[in-house]
Protein backbone atom coordinates (compact mmCIF):
# COMPACT_ATOMS: atom_id res chain seq x y z
CA UNK A 1 0.00 0.00 0.00
CA UNK A 2 1.53 3.76 -1.16
CA UNK A 3 1.18 6.06 1.47
CA UNK A 4 0.75 10.02 0.59
CA UNK A 5 4.31 10.66 0.60
CA UNK A 6 5.79 7.69 -1.54
CA UNK A 7 3.27 8.33 -4.18
CA UNK A 8 4.55 12.51 -3.87
CA UNK A 9 7.66 10.63 -4.25
CA UNK A 10 7.34 8.84 -7.49
CA UNK A 11 5.39 11.67 -8.94
CA UNK A 12 7.85 13.68 -8.76
CA UNK A 13 10.44 11.25 -9.29
CA UNK A 14 8.92 10.52 -12.65
CA UNK A 15 8.63 14.49 -13.76
CA UNK A 16 12.24 14.98 -12.65
CA UNK A 17 13.25 11.94 -15.07
CA UNK A 18 10.88 13.18 -17.90
CA UNK A 19 12.68 16.66 -17.28
CA UNK A 20 16.07 15.19 -17.21
CA UNK A 21 15.27 13.20 -20.81
CA UNK A 22 13.08 16.86 -22.54
CA UNK A 23 16.77 18.84 -21.33
CA UNK A 24 18.93 15.94 -22.70
CA UNK A 25 17.19 16.08 -25.98
CA UNK A 26 17.03 19.81 -26.28
CA UNK A 27 20.65 19.87 -25.75
CA UNK A 28 21.30 17.06 -28.52
CA UNK A 29 18.37 18.16 -30.85
CA UNK A 30 19.36 19.25 -34.61
CA UNK A 31 17.07 21.73 -34.97
CA UNK A 32 17.71 24.97 -32.51
CA UNK A 33 13.35 25.21 -32.85
CA UNK A 34 12.94 22.20 -31.33
CA UNK A 35 15.64 22.82 -28.66
CA UNK A 36 14.02 26.27 -28.48
CA UNK A 37 10.26 24.15 -27.20
CA UNK A 38 11.72 21.03 -25.36
CA UNK A 39 13.74 23.83 -23.20
CA UNK A 40 9.82 25.67 -22.71
CA UNK A 41 8.56 22.12 -22.28
CA UNK A 42 11.42 21.25 -19.00
CA UNK A 43 9.97 24.50 -17.43
CA UNK A 44 6.37 23.37 -17.87
CA UNK A 45 7.28 19.71 -16.06
CA UNK A 46 9.09 21.75 -13.66
CA UNK A 47 6.01 24.08 -12.94
CA UNK A 48 4.19 20.68 -12.46
CA UNK A 49 6.99 19.71 -9.41
CA UNK A 50 6.47 23.45 -8.01
CA UNK A 51 2.78 21.85 -7.89
CA UNK A 52 3.02 18.68 -6.46
CA UNK A 53 5.25 20.39 -3.79
CA UNK A 54 2.44 22.46 -2.91
CA UNK A 55 3.73 26.12 -4.50
CA UNK A 56 1.06 27.11 -7.04
CA UNK A 57 2.34 30.66 -7.00
CA UNK A 58 6.21 29.35 -7.94
CA UNK A 59 4.37 27.04 -10.29
CA UNK A 60 2.18 29.97 -12.30
CA UNK A 61 5.36 32.43 -12.66
CA UNK A 62 7.25 29.65 -13.65
CA UNK A 63 4.79 27.96 -16.20
CA UNK A 64 4.53 31.69 -17.69
CA UNK A 65 7.55 33.04 -17.42
CA UNK A 66 9.80 29.70 -18.21
CA UNK A 67 7.48 27.84 -20.48
CA UNK A 68 5.53 30.80 -22.39
CA UNK A 69 7.57 34.24 -21.79
CA UNK A 70 11.03 32.72 -22.43
CA UNK A 71 10.06 30.31 -25.32
CA UNK A 72 8.87 33.11 -27.11
CA UNK A 73 11.81 35.55 -26.79
CA UNK A 74 13.79 32.53 -27.99
CA UNK A 75 11.88 32.21 -31.08
CA UNK A 76 11.79 36.07 -31.79
CA UNK A 77 15.29 36.20 -31.49
CA UNK A 78 15.33 32.96 -34.07
CA UNK A 79 13.25 34.06 -36.62
CA UNK A 80 15.34 37.32 -36.54
CA UNK A 81 18.64 34.97 -37.06
CA UNK A 82 17.23 33.54 -39.78
CA UNK A 83 16.13 36.95 -41.61
CA UNK A 84 19.88 37.47 -41.63
CA UNK A 85 20.63 33.94 -42.81
CA UNK A 86 18.67 34.30 -45.41
CA UNK A 87 19.25 37.42 -46.65
CA UNK A 88 23.44 36.41 -46.39
CA UNK A 89 23.38 33.06 -47.97
CA UNK A 90 20.16 32.40 -49.63
CA UNK A 91 18.16 30.62 -47.00
CA UNK A 92 19.95 28.08 -44.81
CA UNK A 93 17.81 25.73 -43.17
CA UNK A 94 17.55 26.55 -39.14
CA UNK B 1 36.95 11.39 -24.64
CA UNK B 2 38.69 12.90 -21.94
CA UNK B 3 36.31 15.83 -21.87
CA UNK B 4 33.34 13.96 -21.66
CA UNK B 5 34.91 11.55 -18.34
CA UNK B 6 35.37 15.31 -16.63
CA UNK B 7 32.17 16.39 -17.39
CA UNK B 8 30.55 12.95 -16.37
CA UNK B 9 32.43 13.77 -12.77
CA UNK B 10 31.38 16.88 -12.20
CA UNK B 11 27.42 16.28 -12.96
CA UNK B 12 28.12 13.51 -10.63
CA UNK B 13 30.08 15.65 -7.34
CA UNK B 14 26.91 17.76 -8.00
CA UNK B 15 24.51 15.21 -7.92
CA UNK B 16 25.95 14.16 -4.98
CA UNK B 17 26.71 17.44 -3.30
CA UNK B 18 22.86 17.93 -4.09
CA UNK B 19 21.78 15.11 -2.98
CA UNK B 20 20.97 15.84 1.04
CA UNK B 21 18.56 18.63 -0.23
CA UNK B 22 16.50 16.39 -2.26
CA UNK B 23 16.40 13.45 0.39
CA UNK B 24 15.03 15.79 3.03
CA UNK B 25 12.96 17.53 1.39
CA UNK B 26 9.96 18.67 2.95
CA UNK B 27 11.01 17.20 6.21
CA UNK B 28 13.01 19.62 7.61
CA UNK B 29 11.46 21.59 10.49
CA UNK B 30 11.09 25.47 9.48
CA UNK B 31 13.88 27.73 11.55
CA UNK B 32 13.30 30.31 14.41
CA UNK B 33 12.84 32.82 12.24
CA UNK B 34 10.47 31.34 9.50
CA UNK B 35 8.53 30.35 12.58
CA UNK B 36 8.47 33.81 14.37
CA UNK B 37 6.53 34.85 10.72
CA UNK B 38 3.81 32.24 10.75
CA UNK B 39 2.95 32.48 14.05
CA UNK B 40 3.06 36.24 13.84
CA UNK B 41 2.62 36.97 10.38
CA UNK B 42 -1.47 36.57 10.39
CA UNK B 43 -1.64 38.27 13.92
CA UNK B 44 0.56 41.44 13.03
CA UNK B 45 -0.43 41.80 9.08
CA UNK B 46 -4.13 40.43 8.91
CA UNK B 47 -2.61 38.17 5.55
CA UNK B 48 -4.05 34.81 5.30
CA UNK B 49 -0.92 34.23 3.25
CA UNK B 50 2.42 34.25 5.23
CA UNK B 51 4.33 34.17 2.13
CA UNK B 52 2.57 37.38 0.56
CA UNK B 53 3.26 39.15 4.25
CA UNK B 54 7.09 38.25 4.03
CA UNK B 55 7.55 39.71 0.59
CA UNK B 56 5.72 42.90 0.90
CA UNK B 57 6.20 43.47 4.29
CA UNK B 58 8.98 41.57 6.13
CA UNK B 59 11.37 41.81 3.07
CA UNK B 60 9.59 44.48 1.55
CA UNK B 61 12.65 46.36 0.93
CA UNK B 62 13.95 43.28 -1.24
CA UNK B 63 10.67 43.06 -3.54
CA UNK B 64 11.62 47.11 -3.89
CA UNK B 65 15.07 45.85 -4.71
CA UNK B 66 13.69 42.68 -7.16
CA UNK B 67 11.29 45.66 -9.10
CA UNK B 68 14.24 47.89 -9.60
CA UNK B 69 16.21 44.61 -11.25
CA UNK B 70 13.31 43.87 -13.48
CA UNK B 71 13.01 47.23 -14.51
CA UNK B 72 16.71 47.90 -14.82
CA UNK B 73 16.64 45.01 -17.14
CA UNK B 74 13.08 46.06 -18.94
CA UNK B 75 15.43 49.50 -19.63
CA UNK B 76 18.28 47.90 -21.12
CA UNK B 77 16.68 45.73 -23.47
CA UNK B 78 14.61 48.30 -24.88
CA UNK B 79 17.44 50.86 -25.01
CA UNK B 80 19.65 47.94 -27.19
CA UNK B 81 16.65 47.34 -29.19
CA UNK B 82 15.53 50.57 -29.89
CA UNK B 83 19.10 51.67 -31.25
CA UNK B 84 18.53 49.53 -34.29
CA UNK B 85 15.23 50.54 -35.21
CA UNK B 86 14.54 52.30 -38.60
CA UNK B 87 15.47 49.70 -40.67
CA UNK B 88 14.73 46.36 -41.67
CA UNK B 89 11.08 46.73 -41.25
CA UNK B 90 9.29 45.63 -43.44
CA UNK B 91 5.16 44.15 -43.65
CA UNK B 92 4.62 41.04 -42.62
CA UNK B 93 3.33 39.98 -46.18
CA UNK B 94 6.93 41.05 -47.69
CA UNK B 95 8.60 39.00 -45.20
CA UNK B 96 6.64 36.26 -46.47
CA UNK B 97 4.84 35.45 -43.19
CA UNK B 98 2.15 33.24 -43.31
CA UNK B 99 -1.14 34.39 -41.28
CA UNK B 100 -2.04 33.25 -37.96
CA UNK B 101 -4.37 30.24 -38.13
CA UNK B 102 -8.45 30.85 -37.55
CA UNK B 103 -7.88 28.54 -34.49
CA UNK B 104 -5.52 30.74 -32.73
CA UNK B 105 -7.53 34.06 -33.43
CA UNK B 106 -10.66 32.91 -32.52
CA UNK B 107 -8.90 31.23 -28.99
CA UNK B 108 -7.44 34.46 -28.39
CA UNK B 109 -10.03 36.60 -28.67
CA UNK B 110 -11.84 34.02 -25.96
CA UNK B 111 -8.94 33.38 -23.85
CA UNK B 112 -6.92 37.20 -23.65
CA UNK B 113 -9.40 39.12 -21.60
CA UNK B 114 -9.81 35.96 -19.12
CA UNK B 115 -6.24 36.26 -19.00
CA UNK B 116 -6.04 39.49 -18.08
CA UNK B 117 -8.72 39.07 -15.38
CA UNK B 118 -7.19 36.79 -13.99
CA UNK B 119 -3.99 37.56 -13.35
CA UNK B 120 -6.14 41.10 -11.89
CA UNK B 121 -7.36 38.52 -9.67
CA UNK B 122 -4.33 36.78 -8.99
CA UNK B 123 -2.82 40.41 -7.37
CA UNK B 124 -5.94 41.72 -5.61
CA UNK B 125 -5.80 38.50 -3.68
CA UNK B 126 -2.57 37.93 -3.05
CA UNK B 127 -2.75 38.06 0.85
CA UNK B 128 -5.60 36.01 0.98
CA UNK B 129 -4.50 33.13 -1.79
CA UNK B 130 -0.90 31.86 -3.40
CA UNK B 131 0.32 34.12 -5.85
CA UNK B 132 0.40 37.96 -6.17
CA UNK B 133 2.51 40.92 -7.94
CA UNK B 134 4.53 38.86 -9.70
CA UNK B 135 2.50 35.98 -10.38
CA UNK B 136 -0.51 38.28 -11.57
CA UNK B 137 2.04 40.85 -13.69
CA UNK B 138 3.34 37.40 -15.28
CA UNK B 139 -0.03 36.39 -16.51
CA UNK B 140 -1.03 39.38 -17.70
CA UNK B 141 2.11 39.58 -20.16
CA UNK B 142 0.75 36.10 -21.13
CA UNK B 143 -2.85 37.25 -22.23
CA UNK B 144 -1.18 40.31 -24.30
CA UNK B 145 1.42 37.57 -25.89
CA UNK B 146 -1.52 35.52 -27.25
CA UNK B 147 -2.59 38.75 -28.43
CA UNK B 148 0.61 39.08 -30.53
CA UNK B 149 0.44 35.37 -31.81
CA UNK B 150 -2.66 35.82 -33.08
CA UNK B 151 -2.16 39.62 -34.64
CA UNK B 152 1.64 40.30 -35.16
CA UNK B 153 0.43 43.70 -36.98
CA UNK B 154 -1.31 45.20 -33.55
CA UNK B 155 0.43 47.60 -31.96
CA UNK B 156 0.43 48.75 -28.16
CA UNK B 157 -0.14 51.48 -26.64
CA UNK B 158 2.94 52.56 -25.65
CA UNK B 159 2.00 55.78 -24.14
CA UNK B 160 -0.38 53.87 -21.99
CA UNK B 161 2.05 51.21 -20.94
CA UNK B 162 4.58 53.46 -20.32
CA UNK B 163 2.06 55.77 -18.01
CA UNK B 164 0.99 52.69 -15.92
CA UNK B 165 4.89 51.67 -14.95
CA UNK B 166 5.90 54.99 -14.09
CA UNK B 167 3.05 56.21 -12.22
CA UNK B 168 2.36 52.63 -10.46
CA UNK B 169 6.05 52.07 -9.58
CA UNK B 170 6.34 55.96 -8.10
CA UNK B 171 3.45 54.98 -6.22
CA UNK B 172 4.60 52.08 -4.90
CA UNK B 173 7.65 53.88 -3.29
CA UNK B 174 5.43 56.97 -2.03
CA UNK B 175 3.24 53.78 -0.12
CA UNK B 176 6.46 52.94 1.68
CA UNK B 177 7.36 56.19 2.44
CA UNK B 178 3.40 56.70 3.67
CA UNK B 179 4.39 53.61 5.74
CA UNK B 180 7.16 55.58 7.26
CA UNK B 181 5.26 58.68 7.86
CA UNK B 182 1.94 57.70 9.26
CA UNK B 183 3.23 54.55 11.69
CA UNK B 184 5.92 56.36 12.77
CA UNK B 185 9.74 55.80 12.39
CA UNK B 186 10.05 52.85 14.82
CA UNK B 187 8.24 51.05 12.23
CA UNK B 188 9.49 51.81 9.07
CA UNK B 189 9.45 51.79 5.49
CA UNK B 190 7.21 49.93 3.57
CA UNK B 191 5.18 49.12 6.93
CA UNK B 192 1.23 48.78 5.23
CA UNK B 193 -0.30 49.37 8.61
CA UNK B 194 -1.28 52.55 8.37
CA UNK B 195 -4.32 51.57 6.40
CA UNK B 196 -6.57 49.71 9.01
CA UNK B 197 -6.06 45.76 9.08
CA UNK B 198 -9.26 44.79 8.74
CA UNK B 199 -10.79 41.16 9.44
CA UNK B 200 -8.56 38.07 8.33
CA UNK B 201 -9.55 36.38 5.21
CA UNK B 202 -11.45 39.75 3.65
CA UNK B 203 -10.50 41.13 0.59
CA UNK B 204 -9.96 44.70 2.07
CA UNK B 205 -7.86 43.75 4.41
CA UNK B 206 -4.23 43.62 5.75
CA UNK B 207 -3.55 47.41 5.37
CA UNK B 208 -1.54 48.74 2.47
CA UNK B 209 -0.54 45.44 1.09
CA UNK B 210 -3.25 44.48 -1.40
CA UNK B 211 -2.52 48.11 -3.12
CA UNK B 212 1.11 47.60 -2.56
CA UNK B 213 0.84 43.94 -4.77
CA UNK B 214 -1.54 45.29 -6.55
CA UNK B 215 0.76 48.48 -8.10
CA UNK B 216 3.60 45.58 -8.37
CA UNK B 217 1.25 43.40 -10.46
CA UNK B 218 0.24 46.17 -12.74
CA UNK B 219 4.32 47.38 -12.82
CA UNK B 220 5.61 43.96 -13.58
CA UNK B 221 3.00 43.17 -16.61
CA UNK B 222 3.76 46.52 -18.07
CA UNK B 223 7.64 45.43 -18.17
CA UNK B 224 7.26 41.87 -19.29
CA UNK B 225 4.58 43.50 -22.02
CA UNK B 226 7.37 45.87 -22.84
CA UNK B 227 10.11 42.89 -23.59
CA UNK B 228 8.11 41.02 -25.35
CA UNK B 229 6.86 44.16 -27.63
CA UNK B 230 10.23 45.56 -28.17
CA UNK B 231 11.73 41.91 -29.26
CA UNK B 232 8.88 41.90 -31.69
CA UNK B 233 9.11 44.61 -32.86
CA UNK B 234 13.08 43.53 -33.31
CA UNK B 235 12.44 40.38 -35.04
CA UNK B 236 10.75 42.14 -37.75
Amino acid sequence: MLDGRTTLDLVIGFLGLLMILAALWSVLAKRLLSSVLLSGGVSLLASLVFLALGAPDVAMTEAAIGSALTTMVFLYSLSRMKVECDASEDGGRS
Amino acid sequence: MMKKILLLAAIALLAFALWPFVRDVGLAEPGALATAYLEQGPAELGTANVVTAIVVSYRGFDTLGEVTVLFTATAGVGGLLARRKGHGKKKAAERGASDASEILKTASRLLSPLLVLFGVYIFLHGHLTPGGGFQGGVVIATAVLIGLLADPEAGLAHGVMHLVEGLSGFAYVALGAAGLWFTGVQEGFLDPRFLPLGELGRLASAGAIPVIYSLVGLKVGAELTGILDAMKEDAE
